[in-house]
């Protein structure tokens, strides 16, 4: 009991100091909530897969009443917006290229006689490929606005598509995205302040004096890795308030479960940063080592990209990634409401990455030599 | 004398910094002094005297904030270039490129200074013959040691014959041969060149070479003179006087140097001690103060007038020098028992790759003794220490301190030991009290009785407990790192270098703290490149190249070297080349 009240003791003596020296710094304190703020409110307004504006060009030589109806309701949506009304077909390819004209409407010349005929009436439409993202989501709506014109004309297909997106109706990207900040933003700043903390002490030659007081490695690593922890979730909390309060989305799931999902991801983060830390002989290295594997970790993590597309080894290499582990469980218990019977097979890969990181970074303390 | 003008002259010059508190200190204070062309002159002063700001100055790297400046007749404000064209500058870290080869550091200071090609082979041939590297010219400058990069950087500022040479402590961190070597060259140069040389040194015994010498002290220039001439200011209160049988000198200067009314400055030297007294002190309080020793007038060095003119300095400005810990105020620890070694080292062995940091050294230390480990910079004591604080794992051999090897020992057995690291090594951004807080904390002191001991030490070491740790002076910092480390009471107290870089006052009042310390119990053991320093201590090791040359009491290993009288540094001198000469013997038989 005593010995574990004096080790108690002992760790809370380090997380007092880490945190104030870390809140001793003006310029700290606004690291530590300036860029969760700013960064979100960013995410939430810029980082969007919406098109809002979509400019395009008409090259109509059909000059029909049909073609201008055509036209109308593509205006009709808020979302197009015609930026040039060309004359000659060789005007298609400089509007597209100086991207004047996100995609450019071709009508051909017996556009209005083929669909007066009830024969197949053509459309051309030509995007610019150049960004495949921005150009396919243009092609959807350009999908919809020609079904809605089919339908209308009685020319219905004979299968309808009723879209129904589950946990985001309206398939707003901010509902995609926003959640996954509270995980990935966090991260960066946890995993950076993480590799700094022994880095910094290596480098100021405050290392040794801590190696040489009673303090285990183990237990400068708790020491050390609770106020890391602490700000990681601190910062999470910023960008959770963000997302449902200025941004509205609503939360389905638990806060409390929210929150022990990002105590695993959090503890794992840390690990690698320490591991990182334990490493480095200098913060130079340090902050080098953390700027190389910060973007194979967002890559890997299916914030964007599916994991599901990616080459069978780079799936496998996934499950050293927390942050894959991190927005999948964000995600589902913000926008789903999961339980933590749905989300438990995402806490094991965190465990693991945690078990294996901190004891290394413990053991590196003492046996990596400057 | 000719009628050339002098090659300096400055007309009260001052330059304003902002301190660490960001309050604005003057760096230098209005001075006025001029420089006779052809002659050797020395700026000497403690650290933060203003020696490197006034070199920087010279040298048209700082402007001034008033005075006139002018340089070689020329006024630094209007027309720093063509000053700069006829001098060279070296400044206390030269900017050697550690990955190009010596002659590629040649060839490109040539190449930057427009040194022609046909004057160049003669000219390096002629500096790598002076500095000794010439058998070294294809290693790269990272490689090389403290004494010969500084040989390097010497030749590298002297690839063209300037009008003035400015050198900023060229001596500082190097090893005593090496020192000597350097002083030879540039003495060299004086003779065959007449070149016009300035030289700040913190070192008195390079300041007696010079023709004309500086005081510096916080900005402000204290006299002024040739060697001789400064000397005098000591004349008739320098002594000598021998402790009663069986009282350890540093006993008796420890006595001397706590009563500052009487005694200017004191240090042990071969078993006796040597003072300066007071010129107004009283004489009945004086006779009392040495009891039945009596005192020996002796010869008058510069060194006295140097330690009067300051402390008298730093009285008039603040009242009293920092004062040093009275005896008997730090708490004795809770030894252990026994009398044994408490430090046990055997066959130890320390490589890096292919390169032996420590080489098979074996030594004990006793229980309360003040151990030294001597040696130039890259002899292998702070290898050798780390391995003792358990902060580096040894290749071989056998290693224990306080009857454990605290490398593999449990946490525990660190509890039993202080540590005070070169640098200032603890937590810069915050207050000195949270650094005790939490170093008690890591200790294991818990509740009352840390807050017990935390204000006990603030106390026992005159320290404010709201400054901002980073924000304090040199010797300030020294005395909280040293706070911290004895906050456990520890039965052992490291020092790795702890007086490299204050100023000689302050290295008083340090050691005036560890003699008190020994006094109540606590054994010390201590690493230094201040040779004069072994006098402090019970017994010494000296190191060079990894290997221990010599082991016992500073008057043991003074006789050793041959020379009973002289200063320490001499004797270290001799040790080490009779070691390295018996090396190449060696070599050459085998």
């Amino acid at each position: 009991m005593e010995a574990i009240i004096d080790t108690l003791a002992k760790i809370f003596s380090l997380c007092r100091k880490e945190v104030i020296a870390l809140l001793k710094d003006p310029a700290n304190r606004v690291i530590l909530i300036g860029p969760a703020l700013v960064q979100s409110l960013l995410f939430g307004y810029a980082a969007t897969f919406d098109l809002k504006h979509v400019p395009y060009a008409v090259f109509d030589q059909s000059h029909s009443a049909a073609s201008t109806e055509f036209l109308a309701r593509l205006d009709g949506t808020g979302i197009f917006e015609r930026e040039a009304t060309l004359t000659t077909s060789q005007q298609i390819a400089p509007v597209i290229r100086d991207g004047r004209a996100l995609m450019a409407v071709s009508f051909p010349a017996d556009f209005a006689s083929d669909l007066s005929a009830g024969r197949e009436a053509k459309v051309q439409v030509i995007f610019d490929g150049r960004n495949s993202t921005t150009a396919g989501a243009a092609a959807g709506y350009v999908n919809t606005v020609i079904a809605a014109y089919n339908r209308e004309r009685g020319a219905a297909a004979p299968v309808v598509v009723e879209r129904r997106a589950w946990f985001n109706p309206n398939l707003d990207s901010r509902w995609q995205i926003l959640p996954a900040m509270i995980a990935t933003l966090s991260m960066l700043q946890t995993l950076l302040l993480a590799a700094l903390s022994v880095a910094r002490e290596r480098e100021q030659g405050t290392f040794d004096q801590l190696l040489v007081t009673p303090l285990t490695p183990l237990q400068i690593l708790v020491g050390k890795a609770v106020p890391s922890v602490l700000v990681g979730l601190t910062q999470s909390t910023i960008i959770l308030m963000i997302t449902r309060f200025w941004f509205h989305i609503p939360m389905e799931g638990s806060v409390w479960l929210l929150y022990l999902g990002l105590l695993g991801f959090t503890s794992a983060s840390v690990g690698i940063g320490m591991s990182i830390s334990a490493l480095a002989l200098n913060m130079q290295q340090a902050m080098l080592y953390t700027f190389f594997i910060i973007l194979p970790l967002a890559l890997l993590s299916g914030l964007i990209t599916p994991v599901r597309n990616m080459p069978e080894v780079l799936q496998i290499a996934t499950y050293a990634n927390p942050l894959r582990f991190g927005v999948d469980l964000v995600r589902r218990i913000y926008l789903e409401g999961a339980g933590l019977g749905d989300i438990a097979h995402d806490f094991l890969p965190l465990l693991v990455v945690a078990s294996v990181t901190m004891p290394l970074a413990a053991w590196l303390f003492r046996n990596r030599l400057a | 004398m000719t009628d050339t003008p002098p090659s300096v002259v400055i007309e009260g010059l001052s330059k304003k910094f902002d301190g660490p508190d960001g309050k604005p200190f003057a760096a230098i204070d209005d001075i006025t002094l001029s420089i006779r062309p052809g002659t050797l002159t020395a700026f000497v002063g403690p650290d933060g005297a203003g020696k490197t700001t006034l070199m920087r100055m010279m040298a048209g790297l700082l402007r001034p904030d008033t005075g006139t400046l002018r340089v070689l007749d020329t006024d630094l404000r209007t027309d720093p270039q063509s000053v700069q064209n006829r001098i060279s500058y070296m400044p206390q870290r030269f900017g050697l490129y550690e990955d190009l080869s010596i002659q590629e550091n040649l060839d490109l200071y040539a190449d930057l200074h427009g040194v022609p090609l046909d004057v160049r082979k003669e000219r390096f041939a002629r500096l790598l013959a002076m500095t000794d590297l010439a058998g070294f010219t294809t290693r790269p400058a990272g490689k090389l040691s403290g004494g010969m990069k500084q040989k390097l950087g010497l030749a590298c500022t002297l690839v063209r014959v300037p009008d003035l040479l400015l050198l900023d402590e060229p001596s500082v961190g190097v090893d005593p041969l090496s020192r000597r070597d350097l002083w030879q060259i540039i003495e060299q140069l004086i003779e065959e060149e007449g070149l016009s040389v300035i030289v700040s040194t913190a070192y008195m015994d390079e300041a007696e070479r010079c023709d004309q010498v500086f005081v510096l002290n916080r900005g402000m220039k204290l006299a002024e003179g040739t060697p001789a001439e400064l000397t005098k200011r000591a004349q008739g209160l320098t002594y000598v006087v021998t402790p009663d049988a069986g009282v350890p000198a540093r006993d008796l200067q420890a006595r001397l140097i706590d009563a500052p009314d009487l005694v200017v400055d004191a240090v042990p030297s071969g078993g006796q001690v040597r003072f300066i007294r007071r010129p107004d002190c009283d004489e009945a309080g004086f006779a009392q103060l040495l009891h039945d020793c009596a005192p020996e007038p002796r010869e008058e060095e510069l060194e006295d007038a140097f330690m009067l003119l300051l402390r008298q300095h730093d009285e008039a400005v603040q009242g009293s020098a920092i004062t040093p810990l009275a005896a008997g105020t730090v708490a004795p620890p809770s030894n252990g028992n026994g009398n044994g070694p408490v430090i046990l080292v055997r066959d130890l062995v320390r490589r890096f790759g292919d390169f032996t940091a420590v080489a098979n050294t074996s030594f004990d230390v006793r229980r309360g003794e003040i151990f030294g480990l001597l040696g130039p910079n890259g002899a292998g004591k702070t290898t050798t220490f780390r391995m003792l604080c358990g902060l580096l794992p040894a290749t071989s051999g056998e290693l224990q301190v306080a009857g454990v090897n605290l490398r593999k020992a449990r946490a525990a057995a660190r509890a039993r030991i202080g540590y005070v690291a070169q640098k200032f090594s603890l937590y810069s951004n915050i207050s000195v009290y949270e650094n005790l807080d939490f170093f008690g904390g890591a200790y294991g002191l818990r509740g009352s009785r840390r807050r017990d001991r935390v204000r006990e030490i603030i106390r026992q070491f005159d320290l404010d407990p709201d400054a901002q740790s980073g924000n304090l002076p040199l010797g300030y910092k020294q005395r909280l790192a040293m706070a911290a480390g004895l906050l456990h009471e520890p039965e052992i107290l490291f020092l790795d270098e702890p007086t490299s870089g204050i100023d000689p006052l302050a290295r008083r009042a340090f050691w005036r703290t560890i003699t008190s310390l020994s006094q109540s119990g606590v054994t010390i053991v201590v690493t230094t490149h201040f040779m004069e320093e072994a006098e402090y201590c019970d017994r010494i090791a000296i190191q060079d190249a990894g290997h221990l040359l010599a082991l016992g009491t500073p008057r043991e290993v003074r006789e050793r070297s041959g020379l009973r009288a002289g200063h320490m540094n001499e004797a270290f001198i001799a040790i080490v080349e009779q070691a390295r000469a018996a090396e190449r013997e060696g070599q050459e038989a085998a």
